[in-house]
């Protein structure tokens, strides 16, 4: 123990005399493990919100019996299927106002609730007397009491007036949700004697056949694994994943350069150790050893770090699952403990994966070589070649996952490998491309120039590289977002073509409101809509229903249609489809469908396919009338108003204070456009600052790649400064050259970003979303990128410019010296 | 060859070839040879004639082909690479001409390294060797700080800290001037005499080679 004790402060050592590579190191880790950990505990965060919605009283985890159209039932079917054995818990469901804002509110009956669900054994064993005698009391997740602005054990009145039960807070429960007694929501919600759903408990014995108890009015709701929530917001966190995955590599590239130049450097001594008698399987233990203490270190500051970046990126993750997918995720973030384990296991095993080439080298090591610090240069050649041919063979591979794959993990994989292939071609083009400028070079100093750049390279090629994925993958999501942003602009101007909108809240002040609009001379034209829910192969549905009136036929966003097709609505057989409806159902113009109905299956011909971006769900667009004849049970409360632009806000005004409507329920169209125009923005602020991030560690990889290889620059420096070349000459020589490479890296990194954006728009975003964007190029903002770049590389090369340009003679003649 | 104390380096028919190029060179021919304990022996021969690589098939650097080394009681032919190091550790002690020290250790964890690691560091034999060496006031001082012969000494003393039986030095002297030279391996000479260790030195130098023992001299892979 002893000897490996020694042996280990020997190798430590070293990083006391070289601090700046040990800042490197650390650095690389430290970047890797936070960016990677930070997105692991975004999604972690957002996947325990939707197990705790799944898990709320009949949440998708939960058997439940639910009425055939949906609708709600007598209670005492309740009772019958207790008496014939059934396990069963009943629940009722509705939405009450408190403070202005719409809370779901459930009522539950703890005594029957089976131990399956979820947190809900808890909630009724504790204080299950004060739960159920009146008044009661109101469960509500910490975060919606602190929305409220509320304390707990405060009794609030709802909207209209009505004294709720005194809040209690139950640390489980999804943010709004209010749970109160199955007695109290039923009077709450004036449904006396009726339930929504009955949640099924596991029986212990034969259950007597559902049908023979309550006919064909309930049936039975199976639990999914994976809840809706978890399938629609799949492909969000697969992006989050895949920029984490992005910014780990880049930060991977960092620990490998440092790992590769100490190794380099620490030739010589671990020779010694081996003429000292110490055995290479000792030598490679102890190697190990330092660089697992080495990760563990990182590891856990990467970790701090990484909570960090997850906290304060949370707000905007939150809004876009939010607004996306009506996701309530919490804002304060909570972690469990594997996710600590697991980040410094990654910071670990990507040490070791970072550092495989320098212990593989450790481990062939023949004690007798003379020393050959940077070996590598003279392999520079051979490598390069073999480089070459992997990163056609990983672009082949590319092509061929793009031909025949055929999901989103094969977009991804297209991607990952199209990066990867342009990596490690990297270094073989900028070789030829300087290679080429050596030999067009006539002045000695010019082709010295070139010569030693193409030196330098091999030194620097994993900071390039690293440099090359974050600028393109900076290029293909810049140009993306650019042309989502515009598409979706100009689309919005399409769907929000009414000037204002409102929800009554039921369909009686809908009657009203609708009466008082016909007296109202500015008003133009009143397009009644409504919205159904259905679902098709398993996927949830969204049936839209629409006036037939020029306000959509001449804005509504069809990307194609047959001749006539809003006239074709009117009958009720035809319908207009979602983009990426028709994608998944693999639909065209012509075809049939075959919607659930409340009366039996609906078959529509497909006579239109639009645009209907940011939407996960399947749309299909009828005519109003239609869909009211086929859902007689939706709420009619939906109302769209074309108004003068100029009466519009007169006319909002008298709309609330008439009928106490408020910005929730009524809008007018430049502040939806704005809303939603807000929600996209915040979707795309995570990956935005991922893409800094990224940049950032990328600028870091550079810098600490041109401060490692500062001092062994000195040996083909100094005699150039002995033949009369200034040091500040020397210093300008040595910027200009980090300058020229990193443009051509920059260069380089333009075409393979448009390449990234492609993917992302042509495949990426199809298959996660089920809608394709039409591809435009940015011409500014790519210049704008080049000059970011650009500073990244003057900044990274200053200080060790700097260094030379001051350097004391004394160190440079040290060079030619025996005594070094 | 001195008689009446024990063999600590026997050598034996040894032989070793190189391949370069494509073509093998033979560069040693069948060499034998013998150190008794506290015998000083010198090896010299022209450049290419086999010096360094004897010296470093005795130390277990590299493998020979055919023939026999035996360090005492063992046969270092036999030894597996771990085998090998545990001998150069625990019964040897080198000096090169390159010096060789750990550029991130100051003097003093240098000379103690090899001691240390051999389980084997003596605290009074450490302040004596410190103390003949001259070293006490370079003992916080890193290789770079120090002259070509300083180094040297204090290679000299990390490869007799651990009480080698065997010290192989390989032109120890080759890049110091010949005053600084004479000092440094009149200091070798002493504590060899002191540890009672055998000590073989490849040398170009007729003249250094003279103040040791006996010579050995090696001409096209024999000894002469």
């Amino acid at each position: 123990m002893t000897r490996i004790i020694w042996i280990l402060a020997v190798l430590l050592s070293h990083w006391r005399r070289h601090p700046m590579q040990l800042a490197t190191l650390l650095i690389g880790l430290i970047s890797a493990t936070a960016l990677w950990s930070g997105v692991q505990a975004l999604n972690q965060q957002a996947r325990d919100s939707y197990d705790r919605a799944a898990a709320t009283f009949g949440g998708a985890r939960t058997a439940m019996l639910v009425g055939r159209n949906g609708a709600t039932f007598p209670q005492q079917l309740f009772v019958d299927l207790r008496r014939a054995g059934w396990p069963v818990s009943p629940v009722v469901e509705g939405r009450i106002q408190i403070g202005g804002r719409s809370l779901r509110l459930l009522g539950i009956e703890p005594v029957t609730l089976p131990a399956e669900v979820g947190n809900a054994p808890t909630i009724g064993r504790t204080g299950l007397q004060s739960f159920v005698t009146p008044p009661g009391e109101m469960l509500v997740a910490p975060e919606t009491l602190s929305d409220l602005d509320l304390t707990e054990g405060t009794a609030p009145s709802a909207s209209d007036g009505t004294l709720l039960p005194p809040l209690r807070v139950q640390a489980q429960l999804v943010p709004g949700v209010l749970v109160v007694d199955i007695g109290i929501a039923q009077r709450l919600l004036k449904m006396p004697d009726q339930l929504s759903r009955l949640l099924v408990g596991k029986a212990k014995g034969k259950r007597v056949p559902l049908e023979n108890v309550v006919g064909d009015r309930l049936q039975l709701v199976e639990p999914d694994a994976e809840s809706d929530l978890e399938r629609l917001t799949d492909s969000f966190h697969l992006n989050l994943t895949a920029f984490g995955l992005l910014s780990f590599v880049v930060g991977l590239f960092i620990v490998n350069s440092a790992i590769g130049l100490a190794f380099e450097q620490r030739l010589p001594m671990l020779r010694t150790l081996r003429a000292c008698g110490v055995s290479a399987r000792m030598l490679n233990v102890v190697l190990v050893v330092e660089l697992v203490s080495l990760a563990l270190v990182a590891g856990v500051i990467g970790l701090i770090c990484g909570y960090l970046i997850a906290a304060s990126l949370l707000p905007d993750v939150a809004a876009s699952l939010r607004g996306l997918y009506g996701a309530q995720i919490p804002g304060q973030l909570t972690l469990k403990g594997e996710w600590w384990i697991a980040g410094i296991v990654i910071s670990i095993v990507g040490a070791l994966a970072a550092a495989t080439t320098s212990l593989a080298k450790a481990i062939r090591l023949p004690v007798l070589a003379t020393a050959q610090p940077y070996a590598w240069q003279q392999a520079q050649h051979r490598w390069l070649i073999f480089q070459s041919a992997l990163a056609l063979a990983v672009l082949a591979a590319a092509a061929g996952i793009l031909w025949y794959g055929d999901s989103l993990i094969s977009g991804f994989a297209v991607l990952a490998a199209l990066l990867l292939g342009a990596a490690l071609g990297l270094p073989a083009i900028v070789e030829v491309v300087l290679s080429f400028s050596q030999r067009s070079a006539h002045r000695a100093v010019a082709v010295w120039f070139w010569a030693d750049a193409r030196q330098q390279l091999s030194g620097l090629s994993l900071a390039l590289m690293a440099l090359l994925l974050a600028l393109a993958v900076n290029v293909g999501v810049s140009t993306m977002v650019e042309t989502f942003s515009r598409t979706f602009s100009g689309w919005l101007d399409g769907r929000l073509a009414a000037d204002v909108y409102l929800i009554a809240s039921d369909d009686t002040q809908a009657t009203e409101i609708k009466a008082w609009l016909r007296q109202r001379p500015e008003v133009e034209a009143m397009l009644p809509s409504g919205r159904a829910e259905t679902q098709i192969g398993g996927e949830p549905i969204e049936i839209l229903g629409l006036s037939d009136h020029a306000t959509y036929r001449d804005h509504w966003p069809l990307l194609q249609s047959t001749a006539n097709a809003w006239i074709r609505l009117r009958p009720g057989d035809t319908g207009l489809i979602s983009e990426q409806l028709a994608r998944r159902l693999k639909l065209a113009i012509g075809d049939r469908i075959e919607v659930p109905a409340p009366g039996g299956n609906w078959t529509l011909e497909v006579v239109g396919i639009y645009a209907d971006y940011g939407n996960p769900k399947g749309q299909i667009a009828v005519n109003i009338d239609a869909l009211t004849r086929r859902f007689p049970a939706i709420p009619q409360t939906r109302l769209a108003l074309r108004v003068a632009p100029a009466a519009a806000p007169a006319l909002i005004s008298s709309l609330q204070s008439k009928f106490g409507l408020d910005g929730r329920n009524l809008v007018d169209q430049a502040t939806l456009k704005a809303e939603s125009t807000r929600i996209f923005n915040r979707t795309f602020a995570v990956t935005a600052a991922l893409n800094t991030f990224t940049l950032g560690v990328a600028g870091v990889a550079l810098l600490t790649s041109l401060l490692t290889l500062g001092n062994s620059r000195l040996p083909q420096l100094a005699p150039l400064w002995a033949i009369g070349i200034t040091r500040r000459r020397l210093a300008a020589i040595e910027l200009l050259k980090t300058m020229s490479v990193a443009l051509i890296t920059t260069l380089l990194a333009l075409p393979l970003g448009l390449l990234v954006a492609w993917c992302l728009i042509a495949v990426v975003n199809v298959k996660a979303f089920g809608w394709r964007l039409p591809f435009h190029i940015f011409p500014l903002q790519l210049l704008e990128l080049v000059g970011v770049a650009m500073a990244a590389a003057l900044l990274a090369a200053l200080i060790p410019v700097l260094k030379l340009a001051r350097m004391q003679p004394a160190n440079l003649v040290k060079i030619f010296a025996d005594e070094r | 060859m001195a008689t009446g104390k024990p063999i600590v380096l026997s050598v034996r028919n040894l032989t070793k070839t190189y391949r370069s190029a494509g073509e093998q060179i033979v560069v040693l021919r069948g060499v034998n040879l013998s150190i008794a304990a506290g015998e000083r022996v010198a090896l010299t021969g022209e450049s290419g004639s086999g010096k360094s690589t004897l010296l470093h098939l005795i130390a277990g650097l590299d493998a020979p082909d055919g023939g026999e080394i035996r360090l005492a009681d063992t046969s270092v032919s036999d030894l597996t690479d771990a085998g090998r190091a545990a001998l150069r550790r625990d019964r040897l002690g080198l000096v090169f001409q390159q010096f060789n020290l750990i550029p991130s250790l100051d003097v003093e964890d240098n000379l103690v390294f090899q001691s240390r690691i051999a389980g084997r560091h003596d605290s009074a034999w450490h302040a004596e060797l410190v103390e003949r060496l001259g070293l006490g006031g370079l003992l916080k001082r890193y290789p770079d700080q120090l002259s070509g012969g300083q180094q040297q000494r204090v290679a000299i003393g990390r490869a007799l800290a651990a009480k080698p039986l065997l010290l192989l030095a390989d032109e120890p002297t080759g890049n110091l001037d010949e005053a600084t030279a004479d000092d440094v391996l009149a200091l070798a000479r002493d504590l060899v005499a002191r540890t009672g260790c055998g000590f073989l030195m490849v040398t170009h130098s007729t003249r250094l080679a003279a103040t040791l023992d006996r010579r050995i001299h090696l001409h096209a892979g024999l000894v002469a």
